[in-house]
This record gives C-alpha cells, structure tokens and sequence, in this order.
C-alpha cells in the first residue's frame, strides 16, 4: 500500500485494531442475508459497541465500505448516512447470486524516540495543538471547533532518520458480510492471498441452527491454522451472560461452529505474525470479522 | 403424469380412478381466530430419505402481486423450501405454481413418475403477521400412507394411495 493511501486510513486504524485490544466491537448489522423477488434491497447498519448489537457508542465509518457484486465487480452503496450512533445504508441486490459488502483496513501502528521524548505512530493522533503532549500537527487542522479537534496521526514517514526504539506494528482487518439474493454463488470468496481472509467451506448465508458449519481462514492464501475465532450471538441486554465462545481453527485452517439457536451472530478471528511488508515493522496483527445470520431448520 | 392435480375435495371423489401408483397428500390450512389473517403462502415438495434434490410439488403464493414489492418477495420466508430448493426454482413454474389457498381441505397427487423408495414429504407454510410451521412427514413409495398434524399453521397433513 502507498504511502498516501495508508495516511488516509490512518484515522481508521482505531477501529482496525483487533478486538483484544480494545473491547469495541465493530459491526455491519444487515437486515437479512437471504433474499427472494426480483426487487431485493438490503440495508445495513454500521457501528462500534460493545454489546451486539446495540446502538450505543460510535457510528461505523462509510467511506471504507466497499460492496461486491456476485460476479466481483464493485457494486454500489446507497442512500448512506451517519448519525450518532450508527451509519447506515442500502445495497440494491439487482443480480441474483451472493454479494460481498465490508472494508479493508491497513496501517501501521507504533512508537518511536526521539530526543528522549516517545512518540506514537498511528492510532487516534494526538491531542489539539496547544493541550500538550506529542505529536506534529500543523497549522490550519480543524476551523470551527477550537479544542476539540486532534492532530493527524504520525505516519511513518514521519519518523525521523535518527528516531530510536522504533516499534511498528502492521494492522490489516476486513469486516465483511455477505447477502444472497436467490441462490447464493461463491465468485466473492475469491481469497486475494493477502492477510487474513473468510473461505468459507459452509456458506454463510445457508446457516442453520443445529447444523455445524465450517469455515476456512486463510493468510497470505494459506490455512490459517490454530487462531482464535470468537463467536457471539446478539441480543446481549435480553440474557445475563454474554453467550460468546472462544474458538479455534484446525490444522487444515477450518473453524467448526455450531448454532445453538436461530439469530445473529458476530464472528471475530484474531492473529498475529511476523510476516511483515513494512520496513522495520516487527509484527503483523490481522483481524476478520463478519456477522452471520442462522435460520431455524 | 407430470402436472400436479389440485382439486377440492369434492372433486377428488370423481378422481380415485386414477393409476395404481397414484398417491394423495391432503392438506388442511387451518380457519385462524386472529385479528388480521392472510392466506398462508405453502409449499410442497419431497426429498429422498437419505438426502438429495427436492422436488417441489406445488408453491402457493401471491402469484399475481407485481409492483415494488411483488409476491415472490416472501418466497424466501418459506425459509426451509428456499433453502432446499425453492430458490433454484424459476417461478411461476407450470403445475407448480398457485395462488394462496383460503383455509380449508386440498390435495394433490404425487408425481406417478416417483420411483419406489423412502423419500420424506415436506409442508412448509409462513403467513404474513402470523407464524411458519413445517411439518414433515415419510413418504414410502409405493406404500404411500401416513399423517401428521401441525400446531398453528397447518392442519393435518395425509398421505393416502390413490
């Protein structure tokens, strides 16, 4: 990825941080996964919470959200808007087969010194000019919100030549959900090889409670053996305990699940390596997340 | 004989002359007490016992509703039939293919080309405002005979040769 292009996620890698770090959850919520009619829309809310799936903290951000068609062109997003605490929008389901709808988030995140004084790449940035504290913010961020509004994260090009400790972490996530118009189609799990990706073995648009399905997670294009998936089912506030499982893939990179009940579930798989792209970055840290509907038999 | 017959009761009695292989399902959509009350969109169809291709036998829908929001909109509610299936299904399909049916007795003949076997017959129906229930059911061909009932949705459902 370009220089530029990860300047312009920067601002996102807050939310591509995977969910061990931080316990918001970030969710695309359709309002269904299986479509009949020759008519078919899908709207979808886009947030960060920390309870599933209840509107209570930040909007998801629309300008990363891409949509698939079933034969992998890009698709279009419709009528989207943010408020409070979601954004939302539409997808028209105008060809038959299975859509892809999500975004793909890169960055890099870390630290650096220089003159003694630590410096943070990535992340939130850092606070309004003038509060104190690190970071390069120039002249002209902001206008009308004085106080309010913080610096641009450092990148790392903006790490000078003779900065020490430099810690760099890559981040890559992809949230991602799928809706079937008709039958569903698999040209959208096509794997692009690069970070951790969704293969899935059962299509997650045919799940049904009781039956197991299996999914397979794949990095760099190969099974991703041994990481850990967290599946929780919605509808936190009506139950006392959280409900979520801890999971993890197989050898062969396969994730076995099994639905106790018909609902939404949001599935969240986590993993790091070393296999990293970024000069001096040490670590590479890769998340998926989707949501998954499961019907009754 | 490859179209699907739909007869009311009252006729059927003028059918049992039909080939020796021939087999009935009776349906019952059940007369609902509720405030607001839709015909139920239904569907029919068997799968061999030990997993296969469905066969749909019959589909009720709104057949004729067109506009934004045409009638094969809430095929997909018939959630069990689309996923075994239905979806596959180019609608209307001939002898397939119907409009809802008020509450009350129909059957249907099963297909005479049905080769001998277990197969299990499946009776799916989802209303708007309301419920979807199936009810299943073993299909022994050619010892066609059996019943089950539903609890909100559908009425008995039989089986009987002839």
């Amino acid at each position: 990825m370009r220089p530029i292009a990860r300047r312009l996620l920067a601002a996102a890698a807050l939310l591509s941080i995977p969910a061990g770090l931080s316990a918001h959850r970030m969710w695309l919520l359709p309002s269904g996964t299986v479509f009949s009619g020759t008519n078919s829309w899908v709207t979808v809310d886009a947030a960060v919470s920390n309870d599933l799936f209840f509107l209570d903290h930040q909007p998801g951000r629309l300008d990363g959200i891409k949509v698939w068609q079933p034969d992998g062109t890009p698709g279009e997003l419709k009528n989207g808007a943010t408020g409070r605490y979601r954004s939302v929008f539409d997808v028209q389901l105008d060809k038959p087969g299975t859509w892809k709808i999500g975004s793909q988030l890169s960055g890099v995140v870390g630290s650096f010194k220089i003159d003694g004084v630590e410096k943070r790449v990535g992340g939130r940035g850092g606070p309004p000019p003038g509060a104190g504290g690190p970071g390069m913010g120039g002249p002209g961020m902001g206008g009308g919100q004085p106080g309010a509004v913080r610096q641009p994260p450092l990148t790392i090009a903006d790490i000078p030549a003779n900065a020490t400790e430099v810690k760099l972490t890559e981040t890559s996530s992809r949230n991602e959900i799928f809706v079937t118009a008709g039958e569903p189609t698999t040209t959208v799990f096509k794997p692009t090889n690069q970070g951790l990706e969704f293969a899935p073995i059962t299509h997650p648009d045919e799940l049904v409670a009781g039956e197991a399905a299996k999914f397979r997670f794949l990095i760099d294009g190969k099974p991703a053996a041994g990481i850990k998936v967290s599946v929780i089912p919605g509808g936190k506030r009506y139950r006392n305990e959280e409900g979520g499982r801890e999971l993890t893939t197989g050898a062969d990179g396969v994730l076995t699940v099994t639905w106790p009940t018909a609902g939404m579930y949001w599935l969240n798989a986590t993993t790091t390596d070393t296999r990293t792209s970024t000069p001096r970055a040490t670590e590479r840290r890769m998340a998926y997340t989707t949501t998954l509907e499961v019907l009754t038999p | 004989m490859r179209s699907i017959l739909l007869t009311s009761p009252v006729l059927l009695a003028g059918l049992v002359t039909a080939p020796a292989m021939a087999g009935t399902v009776t349906i019952t959509i059940p007369r609902l007490g509720v405030a607001e009350y839709h015909r139920p969109y239904v569907a029919v169809w068997v799968e061999p016992a030990g997993g296969g291709a469905a066969r749909t036998l019959a589909v009720w829908y709104a057949v004729k509703k067109g506009g934004n929001e045409p009638g094969t909109k809430w095929l997909s509610d018939l959630r069990a039939w689309w996923r075994k299936g239905g979806r596959s299904l180019s609608l209307p399909a001939n002898g397939v293919s119907g409009a809802t049916r008020a509450p009350g007795q129909y059957s249907l003949q099963l297909p005479a080309d049905l080769k001998p076997g277990a197969y299990v017959l499946n009776v799916e129906a989802a209303r708007e405002t309301g419920g979807r229930e199936l009810v299943t059911l073993p299909l022994n061909v050619p010892k066609i005979a059996g019943s089950a009932t539903g609890k909100a949705e559908l009425g008995a459902v039989t089986l009987s040769a002839r």
